[in-house]
């Protein structure tokens, strides 16, 4: 397989492009994220924030037996 | 609405945890063992010399177990807790967990085997052989479709981010382990890698990086966003932050890779690229610790006598510091001291030790009590145990910080006249040896306090009742909703975990691709030299021999474009390693540390009797030395036999040897031992063409020497 690509596909041309391309990339990506966690509304978040501490909400646990103090 | 019972398995849980400490306490005690064959070889040289537990072959044990057995069971564990608890579902599939626990295990056991007798691919930190990592990859996607199929069952509509950081998990260690073990078996024991030299190093880590943020750090990010708000009793300080940092991360992460290789063979431009990224990191990374520590805020009064605020606290410091020492050490000038030395040691434990090991710790103090509805059995034993392994880490830590230092402006040192200030490697050596000593002391009391919360957590276990299953109920999701008009994109994503797999796969894979691939596809990124030749049949099997004993874990095999490293390594011709004298390396043998020298232009310094010698027993050649000494190579046969099927298989892997070469082998590679046999001879030492020091040598001399040969370069 990878000799069929060795042998085949020399050369790309511009590979000074990529650096750049890439970051463009990541900062769109970024920017939207960003965006798009503004526009969340409240209330929807401290929901979602609070599923964790749904379920026995309860530590410290204080049970039984502790044998210092 | 009518609500449903359910029940969430516990017992597999417990399973985990209980595989995670005792593979955890034997991770560390193998690593004890390692950093005392470096602080006091004298004594492992004369009264230990046992192959199996050569430094070469338990270095590898050491990171695996700690790793993939301590760390991989913790991320079970914490995972098959919380993530049914957040869907309001049990697991899909008992037969899958447990499929997931004892398959698990078995790798594990299958690892402590192999890794002692020498089987490795001889790629770090993916050393295991092509079996196991297909069994690996198995049990992988065993868990993977036991956890959709829980996300798909679900009871809650909306995914907690601390679910994205698991799937994200998932499916990123799931594509870099199955790119980065495309190796071609040549028998039970051995196989070669798919990729060579330059390319094999990217692939490797693109891999080895992305271990480190896809097995160490996501996985403990989403247990972090789990336990922490329940152990603080508030949740996350800022949602929003959590998401940010998730797709921050996973995005950066995957690019950083090439920052390992800085000043080696690899083209600018991929090492560039690996810088930024690098850089950027810290910023995701900071903000999640940041989000950490401010959730603590509100139970900071509880953190001074609770043990398990209190493992998260120095957990989430060394997450700190760990991710602002990274992108430090990805800046070229500063990569240019830190890399081979032990700062980078150093700087992993502070991940390891700190982050993963008391994460784990304070997840562990929650757990137990949990589960088996009692108190913790001691505070005063948690708090002994927080000291000492506080104390621990800075003793594991700022020594091997000293040391690196040190070593590295030693290397580097010139004279007034311009000569090397120490031309003698081993001398940079001796002088840190102190600095490996009171490394072990440090990791000793990590150890210590790692047992006193064992049986701390025991006797907790044994004063409470464990209770196998925890009855909940919640009312069934409607089938159909309604979205609200408003909706976003990404609500919908992270509403559906199949579309959030598909994005988080081709958010990690975008990296992956623009990195990778121009590397495979453009034949100016590895020039060509036309000296440069395929190894000889000996040769090759000295090179198996040379990864079989783990040589790598100690010697690297590229000199940097210094004037420091030319001069010390190549007094001669002063030639920097480059890229086109590794394309017959199957796998690439850089190595990523330099507890002795480099060894890429070793080939010819020393005559065959001098390494012969040095083998049998280090400090005879080199007083001093902390190299252990090999004598089974001098009593040990060569397998001529496996030569033809190692030719055929380079021959598949594209290597350049004559048709039907591989018959012709065993005869090339006798006669070339025989010219060493009489070559030693020569200097009154009695050996045969059989045993593994002949082959070993043949290697060595060989190391190299291609790019000397200008006569053949047109
Ligand atoms: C624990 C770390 C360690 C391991 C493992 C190790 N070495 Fe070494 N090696 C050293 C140190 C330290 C030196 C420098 C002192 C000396 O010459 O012994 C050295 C020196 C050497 C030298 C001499 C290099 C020179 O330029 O002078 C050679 C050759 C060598 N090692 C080969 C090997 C081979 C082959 C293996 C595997 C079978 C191996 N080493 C495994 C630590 C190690």
């Amino acid at each position: 397989m990878l000799k069929f690509i060795k042998g085949h596909m020399t050369s790309i041309d511009g590979i000074e492009i990529f650096p750049v391309l890439s970051f463009v990339i990541f900062f769109s990506f970024f920017v939207a994220v960003t965006v798009w966690i503004y526009t969340m509304k409240k209330s929807k978040v401290d929901e979602i924030a609070h599923l964790p501490l749904e379920n026995g909400n309860d530590y410290p646990f204080n049970k039984n037996s502790e044998n210092e103090k | 609405m009518e609500l449903e019972k359910f029940e969430y398995d516990n017992a597999i849980v417990k399973n985990f945890i209980i595989a995670s400490a005792v593979f955890g306490l034997v991770g560390m005690l193998v690593g004890l063992i390692v950093a005392s064959q470096l602080a006091f070889a004298d004594f492992f040289n004369d009264n230990f010399l046992l192959k199996y537990i050569s430094y070469g072959r338990i270095r590898p044990l050491h990171t695996n177990a700690v790793i993939f057995a301590f760390v991989g069971n913790g991320i079970f564990a914490g995972v098959y807790y919380s993530l049914p608890r957040l869907l309001k579902a049990p697991m899909w599939s008992k037969a899958l967990s447990n499929l997931n626990f004892w398959g698990w295990q078995f790798i594990i056991v299958c690892a402590a085997v192999t890794l002692p007798l020498g089987m490795t691919t001889g790629k770090e930190y993916a050393e295991l052989e092509w079996w196991i990592d297909i069994l690996i990859a198995l049990i992988w996607v065993a868990f993977g479709v036991n956890m959709f199929m829980t996300i798909i069952k679900r009871r809650e509509r909306h995914l907690y981010v601390a679910i994205w950081f698991y799937i994200g998990t998932f499916i990123t260690v799931a594509m870099l382990h199955i790119v980065n073990s495309f190796e071609l078996p040549i028998s039970f024991m051995k196989s070669y890698s798919w990729y060579a030299g330059v390319q094999d190093a990217l692939v490797q880590w693109w891999y080895g990086h992305n271990a480190v943020a896809f097995f160490l750090t996501t996985p403990y990010l989403g247990l972090m966003y789990y336990f922490i708000p329940k152990a603080a009793n508030r949740p996350v300080f800022s949602y929003r932050l959590s998401i940010v940092h998730f797709w921050a991360l996973i995005f950066l992460y995957i690019w950083a890779g090439p920052h390992h290789l800085l000043y080696t063979a690899l083209p600018d431009w991929a090492q560039t690229l690996g810088v930024a990224f690098s850089v950027m990191l810290i910023a995701p990374s900071w903000g999640g610790m940041l989000n950490g520590l401010l959730t603590l805020r509100g139970a900071w009064d509880r953190v001074r006598d609770d043990a398990v605020l209190k493992f998260m606290v120095v957990a989430l410091t060394c997450y700190g510091m760990a991710t602002f020492e990274g992108p430090l050490l990805s800046i070229k000038s500063v990569n240019a001291v830190g890399h081979y030395t032990d700062w980078i040691v150093g700087h992993v434990h502070i991940g390891g030790l700190g982050w993963n090991g008391f994460l784990t710790f304070g997840m562990l103090y929650y757990l137990i009590p949990k589960m088996w509805n009692t108190k913790l059995y001691s505070q005063s034993l948690a708090n002994t145990h927080f000291w000492i392994g506080t104390l621990g880490i800075i003793l594991y830590a700022l020594p091997l910080y000293w040391a690196g230092f040190a070593q590295s402006l030693m290397w580097e040192e010139f004279t007034a006249e311009g000569a090397l200030a120490y031309p003698n490697f081993l001398e940079t050596v001796t002088q840190i040896q102190g600095m490996y000593q009171l490394r072990v002391l440090g990791g000793l009391l990590y150890f210590t306090g790692a047992g006193v919360m064992v049986y701390n957590l025991m006797k907790t276990a044994a004063q409470g009742t464990f209770a196998a299953t925890e009855a909940d109920q919640a009312p069934a999701l409607p089938v159909t909703y309604t979205p609200s008009t408003n909706e976003y994109w990404h609500r919908v994503i992270e509403r559906k975990p199949i579309q959030m797999l598909v994005f988080s796969l081709v958010v990690v894979a975008i990296g992956g691709i623009f990195e990778i691939i121009p590397t495979f596809l453009i034949k100016s990124n590895v020039p060509t030299i036309t000296s440069v030749k395929p190894y000889t049949p000996l040769e090759l099997e000295g090179r198996d021999l040379y990864i079989r004993e783990g040589c790598y874990t100690c010697h690297s095999q590229m000199i940097r474009p210094f004037r420091s490293e030319v001069v010390r390594y190549d007094p001669v011709d002063q030639e920097y390693s480059k890229a086109g004298e590794f394309v017959y390396d199957h796998p690439f043998q850089w190595g990523s540390k330099r507890t002795g020298p480099d060894l890429h232009r070793v080939g010819n310094k020393y005559p065959d009797s001098w390494h012969f010698n040095h083998m049998l027993d280090p400090r005879t050649m080199s007083p001093g030395s902390i190299m252990p000494a090999y004598p089974w190579l001098l009593e040990d046969n060569i397998d001529y036999e496996m030569l033809p099927k190692k030719i055929s298989a380079m021959q598949t892997l594209g290597v350049p040897y004559a048709e039907g070469y591989a018959e012709r082998a065993i005869a090339d590679a006798q006669a070339q031992a025989q010219k060493i046999v009489d070559n030693l001879a020569g200097d009154k030492i009695k050996t045969d063409k059989d045993k593994e020091i002949v082959a070993l040598i043949a290697y060595l001399q060989r190391l190299g020497t291609d790019i000397k040969n200008k006569d053949l370069t047109k």
